[in-house]
């Protein structure tokens, strides 16, 4: 019985990171029509980033240092995804799915080098935190701290999301942008200021993702490539630009995943991606699109 | 444009030329381009279904590489299973019907949707078979892959011969002789009245539908047809690589297929075969250069996303058109 606890438990810490990630993508897509490829590279950044700052330290480094990382993870990212937004996408908003696409997937190709360029192809460990935290007993088992950890600094990102998204003036020219492009322009919302900032947004969000991810998985080059996948997952089953969806289509991958690997390793992958096409055949808006 | 008009026209001679100058490569180049120019032509055939998809009926599929894989795959797989079957001319027929089964499935799923939702779709569809491919190592070799073995071709058996003799010699003949044949296959469907319907479609979804045409059928066929011409380049492809792995099926050769259809032009029916073949090289030279290759083609990518959005044929058309036009405007 006990067992089962942790396996939901895990899968929750898995969902912590996803949600992130999905809801940086999610809004990206939703405000600015835009597929983001290199999304999973802005996850990357991040992870180097936080990894960097806490090896840098050497292993008497206390551990506020990756609060630091935190941070600065989120603000590296959010720094990239504006200059992307700026130099490449801007041209692309009146242009052919297939350019947009395109333009994406070659600053993933740009960014995956330039990761290479500026921390080499080595991996960067930063376990620290994770030691540090400890574990949590439950009945027989173990559950690190760390978990909890992620899993609450997840949750606090997405209220501040949410506050953001439904309470101030910003929030709500970003939604209005994404429900009727050309009748926020008409209503004097200036769009290519609130789509830059949705890109850093999302960005910063996809950063801090590849941040809490650090203490458990090395630092290693490619390491976006599968969170990218999973968050497309995520959307699709969430729906587009739905903060309650990217929570509980997050939630299923995660919980899927988890118990998957544990129970039918050989299928996990191929079954979420099952889910997914089923979702969008019969329910093409996914489950909380509009 | 039927086909007594085509033999007539001066492209038709173009055509003619290049496809004699193919069959004197293998005198002319040194072996190691000519594998290279090998690759390149089964793209060649790949982006022509590809391009059957997004030029002629206006979708953009972003899990072509999971039809190619499935071309490449059933080569090995009758390799591993049914070597006494292991003939080319069986193997073609086999690989097709393959990739007819599966686009069918794919498709079925896809067209259901337009634009970024249908990438979407079949980029997860295409993840689906590359997790397959991966978890089910006891059949497919896992991340491994799968060797493949010289076929028998027309009865006389390659045992015993080297990889590359095989490739320069009766290989090469056979392979440029399937090239020519779906260039004019494809070059027959999108003139035919099958062709004009997908067009018409791409350009009006209602105004198609209100004059009876069954829009998301016409889109499956084309779907599958692609798919045909997919897995006919992935199985030729097989041969040339000797080795097939599950890469093939995930999508950031997806992205690379998408990638070599722009740089030819996917405007023009030719563009993607130049496309394909020059990716070829582009890409070898690339990563033989540097080991940052990776950022030299996202670089080209973006400079040809944002400079030269026609592609190399599709400007140089736009070329050919604004000379011949200049001198006619300048007499009026």
């Amino acid at each position: 019985m006990e067992n089962w606890v942790i396996y939901v438990l895990n899968g929750l810490y898995f969902a912590s990171f996803l949600f992130l990630t999905s809801l940086g993508l999610s809004i990206i897509l939703g405000v600015m029509g835009i597929l983001n490829l290199a999304h999973g590279s802005l996850f990357a950044i991040g992870a180097f980033v936080a990894a960097w700052i806490v090896g840098a330290f050497g292993t008497n480094a206390p551990i506020t240092l990756f609060i630091v990382g935190l941070f600065a993870a989120l603000g590296v990212s959010g720094i990239v995804g504006l200059a992307l937004e700026t130099s490449l996408i801007r041209p692309m908003y009146q242009r052919a799915l297939e350019y947009q696409l395109l333009i994406t997937f070659g600053a993933l190709l740009l960014i995956e080098d330039l990761i290479k360029m500026v921390w080499g192809g080595t991996a960067y460990y930063a376990s620290k935190p994770f030691t540090v935290m400890g574990n949590l007993g439950i009945g027989d088992n173990q559950y690190p701290l760390y978990f909890l950890f992620a899993i609450l600094t997840s949750m606090a990102a997405g209220l501040c999301i949410w506050i953001v998204m439904s309470k101030t003036r910003i929030g709500i020219m970003l939604r209005s942008i994404s429900m009727d492009r050309e009748m926020a322009t008409a209503m004097g919302i200036r769009i290519g200021r609130l789509n830059t900032l949705a890109f850093g947004m999302g960005a910063a969000l996809a950063g801090l993702a590849g941040a809490l991810i650090v203490p458990t998985t090395p630092a290693l080059l490619g390491i976006g490539m599968d969170p990218l996948i999973l968050a497309f997952i995520v959307v699709v089953l969430g729906g587009l630009g739905s903060l309650k969806g990217a929570l509980i289509g997050s939630f299923i991958v995660g919980e899927t995943r988890s118990l998957g690997i544990v129970f039918f390793p050989e299928i996990e992958l191929p079954l979420l991606f099952l889910i997914a096409v089923i979702i969008l055949v019969f329910k093409p808006e996914g489950l909380f699109g509009r | 444009m039927g086909l007594k008009d085509f033999l007539l026209k001066p492209k038709f001679f173009v055509y003619l030329g290049i496809f004699i100058l193919l069959m004197f490569m293998p005198k002319v180049l040194p072996i190691y381009q000519l594998m290279l120019l090998e690759s390149g032509i089964t793209f060649a055939i790949m982006s022509l279904g590809f391009n059957l998809l997004l030029r002629y009926t206006g979708l953009l599929s972003f899990g072509h590489g999971a039809l190619f894989a499935v071309g490449a795959y059933s080569v090995g797989m009758m390799g591993e299973y049914f070597p006494e079957m292991y003939r080319i001319e069986i193997l073609i027929p086999v690989a097709l019907f393959a990739s007819f089964v599966v686009s069918t499935i794919f498709g079925f799923i896809c067209v259901r949707h337009t634009r970024v939702f249908f990438s979407i779709l079949a980029l997860a569809l295409s993840m689906v078979l590359f997790a397959l491919l991966v978890k089910l190592y006891n059949i497919t070799g896992g991340s491994d892959g799968i060797h493949i073995e010289l076929p028998m071709m027309f009865g006389k058996s390659y045992e015993g011969v080297k990889r590359f003799e095989f490739l320069s010699g009766a290989y090469y003949f056979v392979l440029i002789c399937v090239f020519a044949a779906s260039t004019i296959i494809m070059l027959g469907i999108v003139n035919s009245p099958f062709g004009k319907t997908l067009q018409s479609i791409r350009d009006n979804e209602v105004r198609a539908e209100m004059i009876g045409i069954r829009i998301r059928r016409y889109r499956l066929y084309a779907f599958i047809l692609s798919g045909l011409f997919t897995g006919l380049g992935g199985a030729m492809w097989s041969f040339v690589n000797g080795h097939v792995t599950p890469e093939i099926a995930e999508w950031v050769f997806s992205g690379e297929i998408v990638y070599m259809t722009l740089l030819g032009g996917f405007m023009v029916f030719e563009g993607p075969i130049i496309g394909a073949i020059l990716f070829t090289y582009l890409k070898l030279y690339a990563v033989s250069f540097t080991q940052y290759w990776m950022f030299l083609i996202g670089a080209t990518l973006i400079t040809l996303v944002l400079l030269l959005p026609e592609g190399i044929a599709g400007g140089f058309v736009k070329l050919v058109t604004k000379i011949r036009r200049t001198p006619s405007t300048g007499v009026a």
